[in-house]
C-alpha cells in the first residue's frame, strides 16, 4: 500500500533543518507521499526507515515486463481495486497460445500477432504469444519457439513443466525475455534457476493461494522477483474469488507474496468461443493482467480490446476525440451538420443517434479539453467563437453546399453570439438531449 | 512462510429485493444480495442475475440485419415473438412501446393497451413494459398500461424527473414497479430514487437503470457509476441499494459494430459474430459492476449469458 504522508512522516527525524528544502519534516513527507519528491533528499534518514520505508513503498503489485522492445507487455503497478478509485494502470496483456503439435502453429501465431484495430485514433493490438510443449518433445518446442520469435514481434510466453525443453527454448529466445511459465512446486528450483541463468519473469502455479504464495516466497528468496502468478481456477466464479482475493490482500493487506500480476487461461474453462470471450471479458474487468486465450478471430479480438480499452480508461482523463469533421452515414454536400465538443461520451452518443436517423450527417467536433457540452460552456471551453474558428479551419464553407449548422440544445444561448461570428449562416438549435436528434431532424431539417 | 489469509469485506447494507410478477404469473426476484457481484466468500447472493429478452410492438425497422435473421418471422406478431423469447430463456420479457413513439407511428391508449393485454396473455413470465421515452406521450400511454396489467406487477419504464409522478401514481395504483432511468449520474440517481420514494412509491417497486452506453460508446462510465452505487448501497444508503436493470441489447445492438454490414475494416471480422460478442462482452462487464437484470436481443447471447449467470452463482 501507497504510505500516506502521516506514516512517512514517523519515519523521518522530526527535527526540521530544512536542509530536504522543505520547511518541516512533515512537509517533506507530504511531498514524499504524492512522490513529488525524493527519499535522498533527506541526508539524516537511517539506514533502517530506509529500508522499512522502501519496504513499505513497493508497490502492492509489481510491476512485471514481459519481452523487449516497442512490443513488450507491462503489466503490474496497480494501486486500487476499483477503477474510479483512482484508474487501472497497466492493460492486461492479451495473448494468443500455440501449441507446438499443430502443424498450423506458425502461420496462427503470424496472424494474431500482425492483427491490429484502430478505435478514436488509438491502434490495438495482440501483445504476445503463448507457446506450449503439448507435444512433450523439447526439440519440437524449442523449434516452435525460435519460429514463432522469427514470424513475429510481440511477447513470448513459453508454456513447459518440462525442465529440459525449457532451457532448450530459452537458448533459441531467452534474449528476448519470454515469460517462463511456469514453476510448480515439482519443478520450482529448477525452473526459478532458469530465470535467474535467462534474467527471465517466471510465473508460478499454485493449487491454491498459499500454494501460490509459498512458490513466490521461494522465488524471491532465490532472487527472481520478476513474478506472474496463476492461482490454478479455470472457471467463472473460482477465478473471480481468487482473483479478487490475490488483489484484495495486495492492495488492502500488502501481501508481498501475492503482490504480483496474475494470469488466466480463460479458454479452459470454456465451452465456446463466447464463453471463452465473457470470461476473457470479465478478467478484464476483474484483475487478470495477462490473459492467455485459445482462440483467436478478428470478430472476438476488436470487442474484447474494445473492453480492455474501455475498462483502462482513466477516469481522470476521458477519452478524447480528436478536432476534426466526423462523417456520419455517408453524407454528401447538402447533408445535416451539427457541432458538438470533443468529449467521448458526448461525441458518442451524438453520433450514434445520427447514425441511426437515417439522416447522413457532418459532425463537427471541437476541441474543449474532453469537456461535455454544459461543462465546456461554463468554462469557457466551448463559445461562439471556438465554433466559428473549427467551420473555418475544416473548411466547411467550402466542402459544404448550404450553411446552417445545428447546435446542442444546451447551448442555445450561443445563438447570438454564433450569428455574429458567422454573419452568412443560419444557426438552429438542437435538441438537449442526443436521444432526440433524429425526430428533432425530421421536423426541422429540409 | 506467510499464512494467507482472506480478509472478506463485510458491509452493512444490503440491495432491495424486487419481485417481478403476481396475480398467477410467475415471477422473478432480483436483488437481495449483500456483497458485491457474485463474491460469495463475502457474502450472501440470494437471486441471481435475470435475463429478459427485449420485443417490440411494431416489427423493428432499424434492428441489426444479424437480430432480424435470428427472430425471422415472429417480430411482425409480438405475442409469437414474446412466446419464442420465452421459448429462448427469457425469464421476463422487456415490452418497447415503439410505435408509440411520434415518429414511429404515434399509436394511442388503445393500442398500448391491446398490446400489453396480447403479450400478458400470450407468455406467463414477468413483464417490463417501455415507452418512448417522450415525456408527454408516456404519460399518456403508461397509465393505460398500467391499468391493463393491474395486480400483475409489471415493471414501468422509463420514468425521469419530468414524468415521475405519472408513472409512480400508475405504479402505486396498480401494484406496479417503477424503472427511473439516470444515465450516467449518480447524484441523479439517488434524487430521482429519493423523488419517487416521496411520492410513495414502495422502496421494493423501484428497479434502477443507469446504463448509458455499450462496449466502446461509454461502458467505462456506466461501469464505474454502477460500482459507485453499488458500494454506497452496500455502505448502508438505502437509496441507492435499488437492483439494478440494464437494457444491455438496445446499447449494444444500435452500434456500428453490431449493424452496419458493409464498408467496414477487415480487422472487425465477421459482422455477425461481432454483433454478438458486442452483446455478451457489454453484458458480463455490467454484471461485474452489479447488474441484477440484463434485457438483451440476441438468442445466441441469452444462452450463452444465462449460461455465465449459472457458473458466477457457484
Ligand atoms: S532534511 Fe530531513 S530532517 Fe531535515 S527537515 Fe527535511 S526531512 Fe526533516
Amino acid at each position: 500500500m501507497a504510505l500516506t504522508g502521516v506514516q512517512i512522516y514517523k519515519f523521518l527525524p522530526k527535527t526540521n533543518c530544512k536542509e530536504c528544502g522543505f520547511p518541516t519534516c512533515l512537509s517533506f513527507a507530504m511531498k514524499l507521499a504524492q512522490r513529488a519528491t525524493e527519499l535522498g533528499a533527506c541526508p539524516y534518514v537511517s539506514d533502517e526507515a530506509k529500508s522499512n520505508l522502501e519496504a513499505a513503498s513497493r508497490p502492492p503489485v509489481r510491476l512485471v515486463t514481459v519481452g523487449v522492445g516497442e512490443k513488450k507487455i507491462e503489466v503490474g503497478n496497480e494501486v486500487v481495486l476499483f477503477r474510479h478509485e483512482k484508474t487501472f494502470v497497466h492493460p492486461a496483456g492479451l495473448v494468443l497460445r500455440v501449441k507446438d503439435s499443430d502443424a498450423d502453429a506458425v502461420a496462427k501465431a503470424k496472424e494474431a500477432a500482425a492483427y491490429s484495430v484502430e478505435r478514436v485514433g488509438i491502434n490495438m493490438y495482440l501483445d504476445g504469444i503463448a507457446i506450449e510443449n503439448d507435444s512433450k518433445d523439447a526439440a519440437k518446442f524449442a523449434k516452435l519457439a525460435a519460429d514463432v520469435k522469427a514470424a513475429t514481434d510481440v511477447a513470448l510466453i513459453l508454456m513447459s513443466s518440462d525442465t529440459a525443453a525449457m532451457k532448450a527454448a530459452l537458448e533459441k529466445v531467452g534474449e528476448d525475455k519470454p515469460l517462463i511459465y511456469a514453476a510448480t512446486a515439482d519443478n520450482a528450483d529448477a525452473m526459478i534457476e532458469l530465470a535467474k541463468k535467462y534474467s527471465c519473469p517466471l510465473a508460478v502455479y499454485g493449487n491454491g493461494l498459499q500454494e501460490v504464495a509459498d512458490l513466490t516466497e521461494q522465488a524471491a528468496k532465490a532472487g527472481v522477483e520478476d513474478l506472474v502468478i496463476d492461482p490454478a481456477t479455470r472457471g467463472y466464479a473460482d477465478s473471480l474469488d481468487a482473483l479478487t482475493q490475490i488483489r484484495r490482500l495486495a492492495i488492502k493487506k500488502s501481501f508481498v507474496a501475492l503482490g504480483y500480476p496474475v494470469i488466466t487461461f480463460p479458454g479452459e474453462g470454456a465451452e465456446s468461443i463466447d464463453d471463452e470471450a465473457m470470461l476473457a471479458g470479465m478478467h478484464i474487468a476483474k484483475y487478470a493482467s495477462i490473459i492467455v486465450l485459445d482462440n483467436f478471430s478478428p470478430a472476438v479480438a476488436y470487442p474484447l480490446l474494445t473492453a480492455r480499452l474501455n475498462i483502462y480508461t482513466d477516469p481522470q482523463k476521458p477519452i478524447q476525440m480528436a478536432a476534426g469533421v466526423y462523417p456520419l452515414g455517408d453524407p454528401k454536400a447538402d447533408s445535416v451538420l451539427c457541432v458538438t465538443t470533443n468529449f467521448s461520451l458526448t461525441y458518442f452518443s451524438i453520433a450514434g443517434e445520427l447514425e441511426n436517423s437515417g439522416y447522413p450527417s457532418h459532425l463537427l467536433v471541437c476541441d474543449t479539453e474532453g469537456l461535455s457540452v454544459l461543462t465546456a460552456w461554463a468554462a469557457g471551453k466551448f463559445d461562439a467563437e471556438k465554433i466559428a474558428k473549427a467551420v473555418k479551419e475544416f473548411k466547411l464553407p467550402d466542402t459544404l453546399s448550404h450553411k446552417k449548422i445545428i447546435l446542442p440544445g444546451g447551448v442555445a444561448v450561443l445563438k447570438g453570439d454564433l450569428e455574429d461570428e458567422l454573419p452568412d449562416w443560419e444557426i438552429l438549435v438542437g435538441p438537449r438531449e442526443a436521444m432526440a436528434i433524429g425526430s428533432y431532424l425530421k421536423q426541422n431539417w429540409s | 512462510m506467510p499464512s494467507v489469509e482472506i480478509p472478506l469485506e463485510k458491509w452493512t447494507g444490503q440491495v432491495h429485493q424486487v419481485t417481478l410478477g403476481a396475480g398467477g404469473r410467475k415471477t422473478v426476484t432480483v436483488g437481495g444480495e449483500n456483497t458485491l457481484p457474485y463474491l460469495h466468500f463475502d457474502g450472501t447472493i440470494p437471486n441471481k442475475t435475470a435475463v429478459a429478452i427485449e420485443i417490440q410492438d411494431i416489427a423493428p425497422a432499424d434492428w441489426s440485419p444479424t437480430l432480424l435473421k435470428a427472430w425471422g418471422d415472429v417480430v411482425n406478431d409480438p405475442a409469437t415473438w414474446a412466446k419464442k423469447a420465452v421459448e429462448y430463456g427469457a425469464e421476463a420479457i422487456l415490452l418497447n412501446l415503439k410505435s408509440a413513439h411520434p415518429d414511429e407511428g404515434n399509436t394511442g391508449i388503445a393500442e398500448a393497451k391491446a398490446v400489453t393485454d396480447k403479450i400478458l396473455s400470450a407468455v406467463d413470465v414477468p413483464l417490463i413494459v417501455i415507452g418512448t421515452g417522450v415525456a408527454d406521450k408516456d404519460n399518456e400511454i403508461l397509465p393505460a398500461v398500467s391499468e391493463a396489467a393491474r395486480g400483475q406487477r409489471i415493471a414501468i419504464g422509463n420514468c425521469e424527473e419530468k414524468n415521475y409522478r405519472t408513472v409512480v401514481a400508475v405504479c402505486i395504483a396498480d401494484g406496479h414497479i417503477a424503472i427511473p432511468s439516470s444515465p450516467v449520474d449518480l447524484n441523479l440517481a439517488k434524487q430521482l430514487n429519493i423523488l419517487l420514494t416521496d411520492a410513495g412509491l414502495p422502496i421494493d417497486a423501484i428497479l434502477m437503470d443507469p446504463t448509458t452506453g455499450a462496449l466502446g460508446y461509454g461502458l467505462e462510465y456506466t461501469y464505474s457509476v454502477m460500482e459507485r452505487l453499488r458500494m454506497a448501497g452496500l455502505g448502508g444508503d438505502k437509496l441507492t441499494a435499488m437492483p439494478i436493470i440494464n437494457n444491455v441489447g438496445e446499447d449494444a445492438w444500435k452500434q456500428k459494430e453490431a449493424k452496419v454490414a458493409q464498408g467496414l475494416p477487415e480487422s472487425w471480422g465477421d459482422m455477425e459474430t461481432r454483433g454478438i460478442i458486442w452483446e455478451e462482452q457489454t453484458a458480463i462487464s455490467l454484471m461485474q459492476a452489479g447488474s441484477n437484470l440484463v434485457v438483451l436481443r440476441h438468442p445466441q447471447s441469452v444462452a450463452k449469458v444465462g449460461a455465465a449467470i449459472t457458473k458466477l452463482m457457484g
